[in-house]
């Protein structure tokens, strides 16, 4: 590698990130650490029925006995449970305020910042938005609209208030509590997140979408999301994410499910971008995340697209279980990673039902020192007739410090299942630079332009309203030039 | 002068490859080299184009009144300087609209020019294209990416024809044609040939100078020009090989 490409991965290196204010805003805290009255704390604050709160403490007794998986590709420093601040509100949100007036300015002009107006008339267009800082949802947008189609879209601490048949029913069927201890632990502390229902034969005429923003220190943020897309319907939700710039390190550790029943379809996009730490490994958030969706019906489909820039540790796998016959599950993926960022993630796709098909499209970057780990197990059970799964992973390293590493795991059980497995991994080729330079493009662009093509089948993916803005992200990732 | 290349010695892995080379091109002057494999004609090219593997240990090059070793390749590019590759590669994903249009505008930019807006450069692109009988389906696929020799070396010539610099460097562009490819190749550059601009036509063969006209023709030889004259010493090359300049 030339002096000048050394050069550019250096200015990339100290690439800016641009979410990393604070806000400086009254908060309510409970005491630091995780005990059972930090959970009834929680459950007091959100005015939760009983049943809600025996569900967290049964969550709590199997975390205790539990340890963190630790089959990843990561190091990091031990956990200490308890440093953590389990539930942080800004002041003033015992009761969700009923319209924007109600609601702290400096709030208002923290999403404004972050290019998410909460006022509706500014909202993006066609998309509605549920907003969470910290561990309350302040805000959510088009709401009226699409009450008016039956479809629930509200905080999970509202929809167990209101819709507690649907929470009962649903909560942790897809990732049981005891799972594994992050799922235990978001289970018995999860703050809010949002709610998703989509009923009968509804086609959901706009993208849902929840921002979440931590804010406050050494705070831990554990959102829970659900999503229930009944028969015949069709739901896309995006998630995004951002976080102060601090030198601790901080948990996040979200649960988010979906079941999608007979004929339905929901399509799941993320656009990670949590502080990823600085030039040095220092601070950043530690990204523990459990995603699941389960095909319940026939002919179900569940599609998840995630551009993952941000964090320090990345471990995250969304996966579908293909239980309904013809049902479809998919995984599009794009992880870059920067300086001193672990990225463990990829999915899990279990194939129950007859003629299920899936599909893995996974492309790691790889920059600076850091290591970029995809993991996926594609799995036929017994019955699993004429199942197919095609999976592709793609790694380009960028520099000479950086790892890329790809663990695919295949096990069968049904011998007329169809398994396509490709994987590449390519450095940054200095021929197309030279190439593009030569028409003109300044090293950066060229660079930019390769990697932006390199993901192009995963960004594709994404709701045309975000695709434009993922690709900006990617180039930012990768440049120094956004300050 | 337009062109000046004067006592170029370059080595790459302690090997010299150019030795004490000049050459002068001005406004408007189409020059072919020609040379057996070897000679340093790629190397003479890559050097022109800014490629970084070289270490330049003698000489100097004056282009459009600058010390071209002041410039990066992409100032080079954005300064009209354009080298079709002998080998385009492939860049996977993405798409010739972006990636020229980025191209014209940040040469636009460094001259200080308005940029063209999307819908005047797909028109301009369009146009360039059917001249050059390239489909509009070929303008949908990635940069190079799985296509034959023949459509590589036309999607030069379209580049070419799109950022309309004031030095073309053709590298080998006729290796590989047949000759429906080559007689498209030769058309595109003849018809964007003005007074106001300049060719460097490296080749092989006598092939292609049936079909350009060069005003003058160089034989390299192992880092030099030996011999420099019309396009009489093409024919001559032709009838009896290089080996008499060895």
């Amino acid at each position: 590698m030339n002096s000048e490409t050394l050069n550019t991965l250096d200015t990339y290196s100290k690439n800016k990130y641009k979410y990393g204010f604070v806000t400086e805003i009254d908060d309510e805290r409970p005491k630091k650490g995780l005990n059972e009255d930090t959970i009834k704390f929680i459950s007091l604050k959100k005015n939760e029925p009983v049943w809600m709160l025996e569900w967290r403490l049964k969550a709590y007794s199997k975390w205790k006995k539990m340890k963190e998986p630790k089959w990843a590709n990561l190091s990091f420093p031990e956990i200490d449970y308890q440093d953590i601040y389990y539930y942080s509100a800004p002041k003033g949100f015992e009761k969700k305020p009923k319209d924007l007036s109600e609601v702290d300015p400096k709030l208002i002009e923290t999403y404004n910042k972050l290019g998410i107006p909460l006022e509706e008339q500014k909202v993006l267009a066609g998309v509605a938005v549920d907003v969470v800082f910290d561990s309350v949802s302040v805000a959510t947008t088009y709401k009226g609209e699409l009450e008016k189609l039956g479809i629930i879209f509200c905080s999970i601490g509202e929809a167990i208030q209101k819709h507690p048949d649907l929470i009962k029913k649903y909560l942790g069927s897809v990732i049981p509590p005891g799972d594994h201890s992050f799922s235990a632990l978001n289970s018995a502390v999860f703050t809010d997140g949002s709610f998703v229902y989509i009923p009968v034969g509804v086609k959901c005429p706009m993208e849902l979408s929840t921002y979440f923003r931590i804010n406050a220190e050494n705070t831990g943020q554990f959102e829970r999301t659900l999503i229930i897309a009944d028969k015949g319907s069709y739901v896309s939700y995006l998630e995004g994410c951002t976080a102060p710039k601090r030198d601790d390190n901080q948990l996040h550790a979200a649960n988010v499910e979906l079941i999608a029943l007979e004929d339905a379809e929901i399509k799941y996009s993320t656009v990670q971008n949590w502080y990823p730490g600085d030039e040095n490994g220092k601070g950043g958030i530690y990204n523990f995340v459990t995603k699941r969706g389960l095909c319940a019906g026939k002919n179900s489909k569940i599609s998840w697209t995630q551009v993952e820039t941000g964090s320090a540790i990345t471990w995250k796998y969304p996966s579908c279980i293909l239980k309904g016959d013809n049902s479809i599950g998919e995984f599009y993926s794009v992880a870059i990673t920067n300086n001193f960022q672990q990225a463990d993630t990829g999915t899990k796709m279990t194939h129950i039902g007859k003629n299920t098909k899936s599909k893995i499209i996974s492309k790691g970057i790889s920059l600076g020192n850091s290591q970029n780990t995809y993991r996926g197990e594609v799995s036929f059970l017994r019955k699993a007739e004429k199942a197919r799964n095609y999976t592709q992973c793609d790694s380009l390293l960028v520099g000479n410090q950086c790892g890329a590493h790809t663990v695919p795991y295949i096990d069968s059980k049904n011998n007329t299942a169809v398994i396509e497995h490709e994987a590449s991994t390519s450095k940054i080729n200095e021929d197309q630079l030279y190439y593009c330079r030569q028409r003109g493009l300044s090293h950066e662009e060229a660079v930019s332009l390769i990697v932006n093509g390199f993901c192009k089948q995963v960004l594709q993916e994404l709701p045309m309203e975000f695709a434009v803005e993922a690709q900006k992200l990617v180039s930012i990732s990768l440049e120094g030039s956004v300050g | 002068m337009f062109l000046e290349i004067k006592d170029l010695s370059v080595k790459i892995e302690n090997k010299k490859i150019l030795n004490e080379l000049n050459l002068n091109i001005n406004k408007g002057e189409v020059h072919a080299i020609m040379g057996p494999n070897g000679s340093g004609k790629s190397t003479l090219a890559n050097v022109l184009a800014g490629k970084e593997d070289y270490e330049i240990i003698n000489g100097k090059i004056n282009f459009k009144d600058n010390d071209l070793f002041d410039l990066n390749i992409e100032e080079r590019a954005q300064e009209g300087m354009f080298l079709a590759f002998q080998y385009p590669v492939e860049i996977p994903g993405v798409n010739i609209t972006p990636f020229l249009h980025s191209a014209i505008n940040s040469k636009k930019k460094r001259m200080n020019e308005a940029e063209i807006d999307n819908l005047s450069f797909a028109k301009l692109l369009k146009s360039k294209a059917s001249d050059l009988g390239i489909s509009i389906d070929m303008l949908k696929r990635s940069v190079n990416t799985g296509f034959s020799g023949g459509e590589k070396k036309r999607y030069e010539i379209l580049q070419m024809s799109i950022l309309n610099p004031d030095l073309a460097i053709l590298d080998e562009t006729d290796s590989g044609l047949d000759i429906d490819a080559l007689k498209i190749v030769t058309d595109g550059v003849n018809k964007l040939k003005t007074k106001d601009n300049s060719f460097l036509i490296i080749t092989h063969y006598q092939k292609l100078l049936d079909y350009i006209q060069p005003d003058h023709v160089h034989i390299m030889v192992n880092g030099s020009i030996v011999k420099s004259g019309g396009s009489e010493i093409a024919a001559e090359i032709e009838k009896d090989g290089f080996q008499k300049f060895q």
